[in-house]
């Protein structure tokens, strides 16, 4: 009973606390609010820019050209060979007929172009899928010793450089969302000092008559806490609208078919979920931290 | 039966400066005790030890039993529950009434609604406040401050009571107002009283125990009535 006494003047105090400093608590609030709108930008565009790199890794393929005099036997062996392979996650053969027939499909001057001609200038080809992208270049150098193969393709050099480019910017997204996790602490922390300097009296009084550490330090906590929810209902309500509306008007795409956006639930959802703890968690954080600096408990 | 005991004491700040050296010192139950000195003689650093808001460099100081240097900053609360503590500055919070100035040392130990307004008007009775319950300190002259004051340390029936330079800011008249006050605290409730105070005159008056501090060093501890105003303190 008495721990919940305690308990309950430690949040209305907290509340009395952020309506008595109520300027320092704006403060702290909007500074949040910016920053976990940072956070929340840094998280989508970290969550799409890994969206399409795991797209168009799946669709990441070494293309195997046959040679054109073999026979169906040799086919057989190549597709063994294939199938073999550490790194393959699908082999799907395709002839020469099949091919054509394709090509003739997709595009009307290349339909003209080879109903021209006598014969099938296409070969056999395997499209071999890769489990692990970083290995596609090994991957090729394999294939192409296998007997009865031409070459195997796989687009050398622009594969290596847009990977390369994804995975700058998803560790760059990951430092940045945890650096603005940094400064949101910092700066609850630092609003929790000012109010702490404003009730310095009260603290040594409280000291001096017996309230234990805990007791002290709790309503400085919960008003972090507080705070940091506060500060990220308007992220929150950004990131719900902002996204479902970018999506809307994009339709799930940006520039390129290629480049499709995360479906927005439940992704918005998740993302509103953890910019709600981290305000929450960073603002109690940082308060605590404060109050153990200033007041030597 | 010895109630605070001081061994060998010693405190030494950062900067180099020996504020006790070598104290040695026992209190009883219930005895009004005045310690003396110039500024600067170590009075309040003693003071300061006896609620453990500093620790003993040096040598062991003890209140009912516990060893007050050896306390963790997270324990000291409840040595502090055990006493009350009268200050210069008085200490009041301005925002608050005097009804909610002396509950305040209640409700951070958790006490119920109920159990503390019969305590709060007790102490205010005791040092005559009933009145003022709705005032604010900015209403009260120094010596109604300095009571507020008084009934907050006393609110909790604490067993010892710590005050440091208590009439330090009024004038004589009121100072001795409030030394009655102490009196009778120390008379009725058998509170032990350890006061630190430069006021030589409230001394001899009192007839009380005198211990005296010259440059941190215990120079004279003065039974009950043998402590003379023109002594050289």
């Amino acid at each position: 009973m008495k721990m919940f006494r305690i308990l309950n003047r430690c949040i209305r105090d907290s509340f009395k606390s952020v309506m008595r400093n109520i300027s320092l608590s704006m403060a702290s609030i909007v500074c949040t609010t910016i920053t976990l709108i940072l956070v929340a930008i840094a998280i989508i565009v970290t969550v799409n820019v890994n969206n399409v790199t795991t797209l168009m890794e799946e669709e990441l393929t070494v293309v195997v050209f046959v040679n054109k005099d073999v026979t169906s036997e040799q086919v057989k062996n190549i597709e063994d060979a294939l199938n073999k392979l550490e790194n393959k996650k699908e082999v799907v053969y395709k002839s020469k007929d099949e091919r054509k027939l394709e090509m003739q499909n997709s595009d009307e001057s290349l339909k003209v172009t080879l109903d021209y001609l006598a014969i099938n200038p296409l070969q056999d080809t395997f499209i071999v899928t890769v489990l692990d992208v970083d290995d596609l270049a090994p991957t090729a150098r394999e294939i192409r010793k296998i007997d009865g193969v031409e070459s195997a393709e796989y687009g050398e050099g622009t594969v290596e450089e847009i990977v390369g480019i994804f995975d700058v910017i998803k560790k760059a997204t990951i430092v940045i969302v945890i650096a603005l996790v940094i400064v949101t602490a910092f700066l609850i922390s630092n609003t929790i000092k000012l109010t702490i300097f404003s009730r310095r009296n009260e603290i040594e009084i409280m000291r001096l008559v017996g309230s234990s550490n805990t007791a002290i330090k709790l309503p400085f906590i919960f008003e972090g806490f507080l705070l940091g929810l506060v500060g990220s209902l308007v992220p929150i309500i950004l990131t719900i609208y902002g996204y479902m509306l970018a999506y809307e008007k994009t339709g799930g795409t940006l520039a390129v078919e290629a480049i499709k956006l995360v479906k927005p639930v439940p992704f918005v959802l998740i993302t509103s979920l953890f910019l709600l703890v981290i305000g929450a968690i960073v603002g109690m954080f940082g308060s605590s931290g404060a109050v153990r600096k200033y007041l030597k408990i | 039966m010895k109630f605070i005991q001081i061994k060998n004491c010693y405190k030494v700040y950062k900067n180099g400066v020996t504020a006790i050296a070598d104290l040695t010192l026992d209190i009883d139950k219930g005895e009004f005790v005045f310690i003396i000195g110039a500024s600067g003689s170590g009075k309040s650093t003693l003071v300061k030890m006896l609620y453990r808001e500093e620790k003993p460099t040096k040598g062991t100081v003890e209140i009912g039993g516990i060893n007050v240097g050896k306390l963790r900053n997270r324990t000291v609360y409840k040595l502090r529950r055990k006493l009350g503590i009268v200050f210069q500055d008085f200490k009041l919070l301005p925002k608050l009434t005097v009804y909610e100035n002396v509950a305040f040392a209640l409700e951070c130990i958790g006490l119920k609604g109920s159990e503390i307004r019969p305590k709060v008007m007790n102490a205010l009775e005791m040092v005559g406040l009933k009145e003022k319950v709705r005032s604010f300190p900015n209403e009260l002259s120094g010596g109604e401050q300095q009571r507020v004051c008084i009934a907050r340390a006393i609110v909790n029936d604490p067993k010892l009571l710590i005050c440091d330079e208590p009439t330090g800011n009024l004038d004589p008249k009121t100072s001795k107002e409030i030394m009655n006050v102490l009196e009778d605290i120390n008379k009725n409730l058998g509170t032990t009283i350890v006061m630190a105070t430069h006021d030589k005159e409230i001394v001899n008056r009192m007839k009380k125990r005198v211990i005296v501090l010259d440059g941190g060093v215990l120079t004279g501890d003065h039974l009950k009535g043998s402590f003379k105003i023109n002594e050289n303190v």
